[in-house]
């Protein structure tokens, strides 16, 4: 039990939770875009050739890769829904993880190439 | 992460052990109530379809004390039924047409009259199915040979196992749990439990070790397969993916952890009209260990006693009388609606 108060001030942000309940919302604006991108988001994470917590997990790693709070929100629920673990979650992450640094290092040979053209 | 405690709420007393406690907080939420959306779809008030099941809870004495229990079990809880009024459920049974009788607690076989009643449910012919948290069969040697006495009444046994790993099943039902439920699978398989074409029913219950849904069951129950038999050599049947409902030590969890509003809110989003419509409530009768008869076993744990001149107690059994009764609503029915509905025999829709 807390002995004093705390006053928690609201702060504006770019990102508020509450807002992944509006995602829908984008169709407003344009309607007949926002329809086909839904249609096609919904196919995408079916049953196919991959089961769905296998896309989960995809898309949890993903969304670490492009850094989006939403998605990652909605994605540590979605995997743990399809039956997912914290150990297959977390090693989802470092293959992003390791993409995303590898990419990274791969550039490491385009340096290499210049300076194998600017040094003698 | 919540740790698990030795005792039951009711034994810590919790301010949510109080059934009158869990409704207020039930009832008090900006969402549209349970009973409204039932409106909408002409279903209230919501009668009875026919009574196939008769629920038995045996008592609350259990040997373990899982996070989101629903009856507040524990070994600190003494409430179990008498033989008296088990032979008060065998003298309904034998005045109905009613085939199935499910077996549930507590750990229903620690009533020491566990026994004796399957015995004469046996004599009937009824189809027992017993809810066997799988711990007991190794928590004393006088229960290592419950497999067999399963089997000899041919009992289908459903059993919960939250997950494929140890952490998640502990999590929820407590430190070791895991480890002692793979060696009670391993026992009821070795005498033909769960084995492909065998009439030995094992079905597993999976429900969410959290503030979350659970998935397709059907997928589920694969990747349960495959990881159960690739890791412990393990056979079952079918999986039951079982949504938790917001009562109990499940609600007190929601309420201390910050996740009851979007849990809540998860669940009514997740509404699904032909779940409504197929629930478990409407052909099913829950006894209490007191003799007491409610909706379901929910309804029970929350105390909602049939009003009227419906039966209300297992003495008075009466199936037509029983059949015509208005069932008893709240906002912890959405448990049962959301996504592809939930069940103690899984999803309904």
């Amino acid at each position: 039990m807390l002995e004093y108060p705390i006053f928690i001030v609201m702060s504006k942000s770019y990102y508020d939770p509450a807002d992944l309940k509006k995602f829908g919302d984008i169709s407003k604006f344009q309607p007949e875009l926002g329809k086909k991108f839904f249609d096609y988001y919904g196919e995408v994470f079916k049953e196919g050739a991959l089961t769905q917590r296998e896309k989960a997990l995809i898309a949890l790693a993903v969304s670490h890769a492009v850094q989006c709070p939403y998605c990652i929100d909605a994605y540590t629920s979605t995997s743990l829904e399809k039956g997912a673990d914290e150990e297959q979650m977390m090693e989802a992450i470092h293959v992003a993880a390791a993409i995303k640094s590898g990419a990274l290092l791969v550039h490491g040979v385009q340096m290499m190439n210049k300076v194998d053209e600017l040094t003698m | 992460m919540t740790v698990n405690t030795k005792i039951s709420l009711k034994g810590q007393q919790g301010s949510l052990s109080n059934t009158s406690r869990q409704i207020e907080v039930l009832e008090k939420s900006d969402l549209p109530s349970f009973k409204s959306k039932l409106k909408n779809l002409s279903l209230l008030p919501l009668y009875p379809t026919q009574l196939d099941v008769f629920q038995v809870n045996m008592g609350k004495m259990c040997n373990q004390v899982c996070k989101h229990c629903h009856v507040d079990a524990g070994p600190d809880r003494k409430e179990i039924m008498t033989r008296e009024t088990m032979q008060q459920c065998l003298d309904a049974l034998d005045n109905s047409n009613i085939q199935t009788v499910d077996l549930t607690g507590g750990a229903p076989e620690m009533n020491p009259d566990f026994r004796w009643f399957v015995e004469e449910l046996s004599k009937r012919d009824k189809h027992i199915i017993v809810r066997c948290n799988l711990t007991i069969i190794l928590a004393n040697q006088k229960y290592n040979d419950l497999p067999e006495f399963y089997k000899k009444h041919n009992i289908e046994v459903v059993s919960s196992l939250p997950h494929f790993s140890a952490r998640r099943t502990d999590s929820q039902r407590g430190e070791g749990v895991f480890e002692k439920s793979i060696k009670a699978l391993n026992m009821l398989n070795e005498i033909g439990y769960g084995m492909e074409n065998s009439d030995l029913k094992l079905n597993l219950v999976f429900n969410p070790s959290g503030a979350f849904l659970p998935g397709d069951q059907k997928q589920l129950e694969n990747e349960f397969k495959q990881r159960l038999k690739n890791d412990y050599d393990i056979d079952f049947h079918e999986l039951y993916a079982i949504t938790n409902l917001p009562i109990s030590r499940f609600l007190d969890y929601l309420v201390n952890t910050g996740n009851y509003e979007a849990y809540m809110e998860k669940l009514v989003d997740a509404f699904n009209p032909s779940a409504a419509t197929g629930v478990m409530c409407r052909n099913t009768i829950s006894i209490g260990w007191d003799g007491y008869l409610y909706d379901c076993d929910f309804n029970q744990m929350l105390d909602l006693k049939f009003e009227g001149k419906v039966p209300k107690h297992i003495k008075d059994f009466d199936v037509k009388k029983l059949e015509s009764r208005e069932i008893k609503l709240n906002n912890h029915c959405y448990g049962c609606t959301a996504g592809s509905g939930s069940s103690c025999g899984g999803a309904t829709a």
